[in-house]
């Protein structure tokens, strides 16, 4: 804790998630989860496929109801039940297959399912100038048109349509699902610019990745899932790259990680 | 925390400071708008193009044939009486088509509520307003329960309607007994059909349509062009209101010329199933595109998932579209059976249904889902009805107006086919 660069952890966490199990049926695919994400940082959650990642925030968004352990939002105890009351909470997801309607435009998707009226009508004036003033504070240039249909747009401006749109509401915590995976290099810098951002304007950010590289750049903390424990939650000066690796891989990495007997039967 | 991003909008908007998007504000040109649409065909967005030229082409082509009774005023007033019932079932399908499913009983749902309607008024002398709610009611009652089996139960559409397509033949063959028709001879129902707006009160609707139309395209414009907003530009506005203000005049026009067969009497005016076709178009487009409703059904046909992680009520939504189908179904039975004076066990069964799927589909409307007007259907409707007019003025046998009608749906059903995959090569 004494890295210079490291941001209090005395202060409230955004989301903290305490003890938290899931199960499919007979597997149990979250074991006693820990988590603590904090405003105005970038939490990287790492971990291989099938660790629990996407298990893990479609818990946080409402989707799966977890079996059982605390869920405590900005300190006070929460349960979320549906993705309207995540929503309502204000926690916002993007996902990785980014959930857009191709069939509508820019502006349409941002406000889906929260569109704003006047009496019964849609009030597309307030909408469209609302969406260009997000997309023009995050510093977004490569859109042509706020009025064109998603299907016409590139993978990187999807990405960049996804998260103004988490953005758009008053959220608080914003969760990533890998948005720089199917992206090119260029891309991919502006989507990191955009993370940053994110961070820097007072959102909590979950940033999931399985690009260390990424991970290291914009990140403040990391958290790593093993098989479905987590192995870490640290400030991201307490590690360094090949850890982060032997965390991901096998659950621990000198003094962090779970115990070796635990690790021991988990193998099993 | 998170307020750093909602400051006041539109600060720096008007005065043109940079903020990325001027693109879609620039396009003032009428030949920049010209070439954004050409761009949109070429990459398989034909919107209304066949339907239009369906009806061009077809009139031009019965017109050559039958120069002497196509294209007479008493043709075109039949015509009209001949779409509207294609149109109305189509409009409802149009909903159900829009979130990629199927209602292949709407047909003969028609036929159940016009028989409802033709029992009550009958056999129990019900009013006619009366005889109309119990059929609208029952088209409700019949969508919901189609609705909660694809919606709740998760029957695919296909095999519930189709199963409810023989079922509700059988239901409609019992209330009307073997081989036996009801008359409907209400003079309320019947003016749908054979009765018209009076020529003069015709005008005054058809001029306040146009007034009216033109106002809401223009103030639009205006707030759209103030406030800095994507608009279309003047040029586009305008002809759009010419095009609607013409084809208004021309139909009131010709319908409002005599067309009496015998000479001594007077047969003018608008037949109130155009009117009543009009106002349905305007209350279903304001739905599909000025509600929260209307969106919902285009975000869950366009992604059902990305929908319901918006916190979007899917299957609410799905039971919706098909009470929503069911209800015009009523609606168009209803007007059917004014037209043809009584109801039959066979009502709303043969091709009744296939004319409406077609009508959408030469519309424009996609039978994958997320894309498809409530104009479409008036659109595609005009065209299967000139076929059906045009191919029994020609006295063609009945084995050839099947063919030609099942081609017609087949050709529109590989053209939608085909502008999907063109759309996905183009990333249109």
């Amino acid at each position: 804790m004494s890295a210079p660069i490291d941001r209090p952890e005395d202060g409230t966490p955004t989301l903290e998630l305490r003890g938290v199990n899931k199960s499919f049926g007979a597997i149990q695919v979250l074991h006693d989860v820990h988590m603590k994400v904090y405003p105005g940082q970038v939490t990287a959650l790492v971990g291989d496929n099938g660790a629990g990642k996407s298990t893990l925030i479609k818990s946080i968004a409402g989707i799966h109801a977890i079996d059982s352990g605390e869920f405590l939002f900005e300190g006070k105890p929460v349960t979320v039940s549906g993705p309207r009351e995540a929503a309502a909470l204000g926690i916002e997801i993007v996902y990785q297959d980014l959930a857009l309607a191709d069939n509508l435009d820019v502006v349409q998707n941002m406000f889906l399912g929260r569109e704003r009226k006047n009496g019964i009508l849609l009030d597309e004036t307030s909408m469209e100038e609302a969406a260009r003033d997000t997309l023009s504070k995050l510093s977004v240039r490569t859109l042509k048109s706020v009025r064109q249909l998603v299907s016409s747009l590139s993978g990187g401006q999807r990405q960049t349509v996804a998260i103004a749109k988490a953005v758009l509401w008053e959220s608080k915590l914003v969760v990533l699902d890998e948005p720089t995976a199917a992206l090119g290099v260029a891309q991919t810098r502006q989507v990191l610019d955009l993370v940053r951002r994110l961070a820097d304007t007072g959102h909590a950010v979950v940033f999931i990745s399985h690009n260390m590289v990424d991970v290291f750049e914009v990140s403040d903390r990391i958290a790593a899932l093993y098989l479905g424990r987590m192995a870490a939650d640290v400030p991201i000066s307490q590690v360094d790259r090949p850890q982060v690796i032997e965390l991901i891989t096998a659950g621990r990495s000198g003094d962090l990680g779970i115990a070796p007997a635990e690790a021991a039967a988990v193998e099993v | 925390m998170s307020s750093t991003l909602s400051t006041p909008t539109s600060a720096q908007e008007p005065g043109g400071a940079p903020s990325g998007f001027e693109a879609d504000r620039g396009t003032d040109s009428l030949g920049g708008t010209v070439r954004a649409y050409l761009d949109r065909v070429r990459g398989g967005d034909l919107g209304a193009l066949p339907a239009i030229l369906g009806i061009v082409v077809l009139g031009l082509l019965f017109f050559v044939l039958r120069p002497e009774t196509f294209l007479t005023p008493r043709n075109m007033a039949n015509l009209a009486d001949q779409a509207a019932p294609i149109i109305i079932l189509a409009m409802g399908l149009v909903f159900i088509l829009l979130l990629g499913e199927i209602d292949l009983s709407a047909g003969v749902v028609s036929g159940v509520c016009a028989a409802v309607m033709a029992k009550l008024l009958a056999d129990a002398g019900a009013p006619w307003y009366v005889s109309v709610l119990a059929a609208i009611v029952t088209g409700v009652v019949i969508g919901l329960f189609t609705g909660s089996l694809v919606g709740m139960v998760g029957i695919p559409s296909f095999v519930v309607t189709l199963a409810l397509f023989l079922g509700w033949q059988g239901f409609t063959l019992r209330l009307i007994g073997e081989g036996g028709t009801v008359p409907v001879r209400d003079p309320v129902i019947s003016a749908i059909s054979d009765k018209n707006v009076p020529v003069a009160l015709g005008w005054v609707l058809a001029l306040l349509t146009i007034a009216v139309y033109a106002a809401l395209q223009l103030n639009r414009f205006r707030v759209q062009k103030a406030r800095g907003l994507a608009h279309a530009p003047l040029a586009v506005v305008l002809v759009r209101i010419g095009v609607i203000a013409a084809v208004v005049v021309l139909v009131t026009a010709v319908l409002s010329v005599d067309r009496a067969p015998a000479v001594g009497v007077v047969l003018a005016g608008v037949p109130y199933a155009i009117p009543l076709v009009v106002l349905l178009l305007l209350l279903l487009t304001f739905v599909l595109g000025r509600t929260s409703f209307g969106r919902h059904v285009y975000a869950v046909g366009g992604n059902a998932e990305a929908a319901r992680r918006a916190g979007i009520n899917v299957t609410r939504i799905r039971v919706a579209v098909f009470v929503i189908g069911s209800t015009l179904a009523a609606i168009s039975g209803i007007v059917a059976a004014a037209r043809l004076g009584s109801v039959a066990p066979g009502s709303g069964g043969g091709n009744t249904l296939l004319y409406a799927v077609g009508a959408a589909v030469i519309g424009g409307t996609s039978l994958f889902g997320g894309r498809g007007r409530v104009r479409d259907a008036v659109l595609g409707g005009l065209v299967v009805a000139i076929i059906a007019n045009g191919l029994g003025l020609l006295g063609t046998e009945a084995y050839l107006n099947f063919i030609i009608t099942g081609g017609v749906l087949l050709l529109a059903a590989s053209v939608d086919a085909l502008a999907r995959r063109r759309a996905a090569a183009t990333g249109h």
